[in-house]
């Protein structure tokens, strides 16, 4: 207890501290001896008019204290808080005391070597979670991601993990806001229109700082569109987290083997910056079935120090998206740009297929990048020197790693391949303009509807092209 | 007035002032008693420490600024689903979901709802004071008939829909183990009210399951009363519409709510997972490259229950096992619900660049319209293997590729299943492409399918092959 002079034997009175008194004047119907009374007299601090209090006939019964409610405006006469007491006292009475707490770091578990795996794109990701310490699932039914949640739900009860099949999308979002709160490695898989509805929680989850990792396997769109793969949630993922000053690292993972590994990194990045990471696949991608490899380790999840994690060390914490006033805002906002930019500056990640001599540089991603690898060797045998330059991260955009590749004076046409009208190259264009790269020529394959540009037509793309040249 | 608010509110406009030691609220207004309640109730049971906060959206978002405890503050009607997060993540907290009624009845409907049926042990309080407070007195799920707020400037009438009466309606679901309605009018109520709070907070320490409490409270400001005729419409208007009491408890008879925590053991993982160290035998003595020199692609075709995507998942088990990248991707759209089935297979040497197969170097057809659609497309030199049991025509081919009719359904009706002609099929594409040995493929029947089939699918797999042979003598 913080306050002082407390005296256990007498039956406390009420003291009235008269500037934290609103007169709302429930002590007064409380009172059986009429002791209080309404007034006239405004306080000149708060506006308010508060009761004004008579002990001439208190019998200490206390109605008085539990029809206040207000915490400090009537309090047990017994009782001093720190701020009551002269300020030469204040120093030394006891005060409340706030626990801080220090960080309980990972453990990284050793595995023994095992062969490779062979699964589904969903199931790699699910997979990566689990080694990445994630056992606890959010999420809703949506095909073509589903398959993933499946997985989980059949393998977390076994690891005594948590499964729950949410309500919707929007539940889904805020499980994860919670459980992400309490410190814990949470995530879900989602497509399209799912995602959609879970970006005003993801602007939550920014604001308040709140970890979380989540897969969306993207279709065909806009509306309820088809379960085909489609592209086009990179504008979301890039530009449309939800409202306010939203950007989050979102990873483009080629196949199985990255489903696995970049959602394994995701869960590290998210818990490094304290944010929601997105893995943006696509439906292809999440059907694939192909050779998984498993890391030599897995991760015990510690504790991070700001979690609300229901004990003492962490009881101070909050997590909190409102900053009522201009300037706690602006400055949070600030705090959010310059995390931004670290990781603008550190978490550009991208592959480099044959680009050392290449005249068509090709940029793709997800499954067009593999689609694009295909056409490469087909225009290699024709002829024509074609790399491709795959942008691993969507955002930030790789343009470290673009720049040397534009810059090596053998790249005379850029070829964006995608299954979006161009929401990877409004990325690439973007990034070029920030880094004040002269912009080349930039041609484009694109698909839409549900279909992914084969290797057939971006080959003839590229043929046409050429000749027009 | 208890240890469990804090001592100074540092949160309120940085404590500074006035602000450091009054509540933001208004006069009259009911939730500074309910603060306190469950304030005292968290200090009585002597979990300051394991309590964690929802904070809602509505007058009482700064629930925070107060309560000496961990804090989240959720969006507008999430509140029981943050606090569900809350406490899956960590079941050794107490987690309180505080919530008033614009905001638990209206847009946060689906997450109480759901929140509640599941019947996971969280507490939930819930306000009642007949409008949205902080945005400035408009129609709230609870407005009583007759009541004029900012968007029923004539009077709530029963167009608008009637008062939701949601003590009762969580009652009524079979998830919640204690639901109770209380006021704070008076003296007798309040102590009503903080004994509810206090059994809904025992019952989730105790782990017995989801318990709501319902406030009727006050809202001076926005109903334009003052304070004490507040008290008294909630008593003499409120009360006959929200009738107080308890309106479920079974926590006498209901079981402990068991939530699960993990313990991170790699063993288990990897065993759940499928995960072995036994490596896979190699037979074959390199790569197929008489069938393409580095990327070989395959399609299946057929109707959906021919099992033309298990076929294509064991083969592609099959070039994983000889150590070659492989790859597996079924046909995606509306046929993949029945109808349709197509799967394309790459296996490279070195790298699947693109695993769409749309000029197969294989080909295989389990009915005539998939022969049709796709004879056209297979590689020059390629080959086309189909079931000759229902395919009797057959399309005209590209120049130089090689075709292949093998009875698959005949054979397996004769083994007794029909489900087993994709099985007949591999052994014929064994025999037709010597992609691989026939060991490559038992193996790979061996680890892709439950024990108890293998012996079936191993005389399937033989008698597919034994057919081919015997027809094209190779």
């Amino acid at each position: 207890m913080s306050n002082v002079n407390a005296s256990k034997t007498a039956r406390p009175k009420p003291f009235l501290l008269p500037q934290y008194c609103k007169g709302c004047g429930r002590c007064i119907v409380a009172c059986p001896k009429k002791c209080i009374e309404f007034t006239n007299e405004v306080n000149p601090e708060t506006g308010c008019v508060p009761v004004h209090v008579n002990l001439d006939n208190c019998i200490g019964c206390g109605t008085c204290f539990s029809a206040c409610p207000e915490p400090y405006a009537l309090h047990p006469d017994n009782i001093k808080y720190f701020w009551e007491l002269p300020a030469e006292e204040q120093a030394a009475a006891p005060r409340q005391e706030l626990p801080v707490a220090a960080p309980i770091p990972d453990k990284q578990i050793p595995l023994p070597k095992v062969e490779p795996l062979m699964i589904k794109g969903t199931y790699a990701s699910a997979i990566g979670a689990m080694l990445a310490g994630c056992r606890h699932f959010f999420g809703y039914p949506i095909t073509p991601s589903t398959e993933g949640a499946e997985l989980m739900a059949k393998v977390l009860p076994h690891l005594k993990g948590v499964f729950l099949q949410a309500v919707s999308e929007v539940a889904t979002v805020n499980h994860m806001y919670g459980c992400g709160g309490a410190g814990r490695r949470c995530m879900t898989f989602t497509s399209s229109p799912g995602f959609s509805l879970m970006l005003e929680g993801i602007s939550y989850m920014i604001g308040a700082e709140v970890p979380g990792v989540f897969v969306n396997v993207m279709r065909g769109g806009p509306g309820l569109g088809n379960i085909a793969p489609e592209q086009s949630d990179i504008k979301l993922a890039c530009r449309g987290l939800g409202h306010g000053n939203t950007h989050a690292i979102t990873l483009a993972p080629e196949g199985p083997q990255e489903m696995l590994d970049l959602t394994m990194l995701a869960f590290d990045l998210a818990f490094k910056y304290r944010q929601p990471v997105i893995v943006l696949g696509d439906g292809y991608m999440g059907q694939v079935t192909g050779q998984v490899k498993l890391p030599d380790h897995m991760i015990e999840p510690g504790i991070p120090e700001w979690a609300t994690a229901g004990d003492r060390d962490h009881r101070a914490n909050v997590i909190v998206s409102i900053r009522l006033t201009d300037v706690d805002l602006e400055k949070f906002n600030e705090k959010l740009n310059a995390m931004y930019a670290e990781m603008t500056e550190n978490e550009q990640r991208a592959d480099c297929f044959m680009t050392d001599d290449a005249e068509v540089l090709f940029v793709a991603a997800n499954t067009p990048a593999r689609m694009t690898k295909g056409a490469i060797r087909t225009l290699r045998a024709k002829g024509i020197k074609a790399g491709l330059f795959r942008p691993i991260t969507y955002w930030p955009f790789p343009i470290k790693q673009l720049k040397p590749v534009l810059e090596q004076g053998t790249v005379r046409r850029v070829v964006v391949v995608e299954a979006s009208p161009g929401q990877l190259e409004n990325e690439l264009r973007l990034a070029l303009s920030h880094a004040g790269i002269p912009t080349p020529q930039i041609d484009h394959v694109q698909r839409l509807g549900g279909v992914l540009p084969q290797s057939e037509e971006i080959v003839q793309a590229v043929l046409n092209m050429e000749v027009k040249a | 007035m208890n240890h469990v608010f804090y001592e100074t509110f540092e949160r309120h406009a940085h404590g500074e002032g006035i602000k450091g030691h009054s509540t933001h609220y208004c006069p009259g207004c009911g939730h500074g008693l309910v603060h306190k309640f469950v304030s005292e109730a968290i200090a009585e049971l002597d979990i300051q420490d394991r309590t964690v906060a929802i904070s809602p959206v509505g007058c009482s978002v700064f629930l925070y600024y107060y309560m000496d405890v961990g804090n989240q503050q959720a969006a507008h009607g999430r509140a029981p689903a943050v606090a569900l997060g809350q406490k899956l993540a960590r079941p050794d907290s107490i987690v309180i979901s505080y919530q008033g009624d614009g905001d638990l009845a209206s847009i946060g409907l689906a997450e109480i709802v759901s929140a509640a049926q599941l019947g996971a042990p969280i507490t939930v309080i819930f306000i009642n004071n007949t409008t949205y407070g902080m945005t400035g007195g408009q129609m709230a799920p609870t407005t009583l008939i007759g009541q004029v707020t900012a968007t029923s400037p004539d009077g709530r009438t029963e167009n608008m829909g009637q008062p939701m009466k949601v003590a009762e309606m969580i009652a009524g679901l079979d998830g919640p183990v204690y639901v109770e309605r209380v006021a704070l009018f008076d003296v007798a109520q309040r102590v009503k009210a903080k004994k509810a709070i206090k059994k809904a907070i025992q019952l989730q320490m105790d782990n017995k399951g989801f318990s709501f409490i319902e406030v009727l409270s006050e809202c001076p400001v926005q109903l334009k009363l003052d304070p004490v005729k507040a008290s008294q419409r909630v008593k003499e208007e409120m009360v006959p519409i929200f009738p107080l009491g308890v309106k479920k408890d079974i926590s006498e008879e209901a079981n402990i709510f068991e939530i699960n925590r993990a313990p991170y053991e790699a063993e288990t993982l990897l065993k759940e997972i499928g995960a072995s160290s036994e490596a896979s035998p190699r037979f074959a003595k390199g790569f197929p490259s008489h069938l393409n020199a580095e990327d070989i692609a395959i399609k299946f075709a057929g109707s959906g229950g021919d099992g033309a995507q298990t076929a294509a998942l064991l083969l592609t088990r099959a070039g994983l096992q000889e150590g070659f990248d492989s790859t597996h991707i079924p046909s995606y759209g509306p046929e993949s619900r029945g109808g349709t089935s197509y799967a394309d297979v790459h296996i490279a040497k070195e790298e699947v660049l693109s695993p769409a197969a749309p000029m197969p170097d294989v080909f295989v057809a389990f009915n005539q319209p998939s022969l049709v659609k796709f004879a056209g497309t297979v590689a020059p030199g390629g080959i086309v293997l189909y079931d000759s049991t229902v395919i009797f025509e057959v399309p005209e081919l590209p120049e130089g590729v090689k075709v292949y009719g093998v009875p698959f359904s005949e054979i397996a009706q004769n083994l007794g299943k029909r489900i087993l002609k994709n099985v007949v099929c591999l052994g014929a594409f064994q025999a037709a492409t010597q992609i691989f040995p026939e060991e490559t493929f038992l193996e790979a029947l061996r680890r892709g399918l439950k024990p108890k089939l293998h012996e079936i699918n191993f005389k399937a797999f033989a008698e597919g092959a034994k057919a081919f042979r015997e027809k094209y003598g190779k």
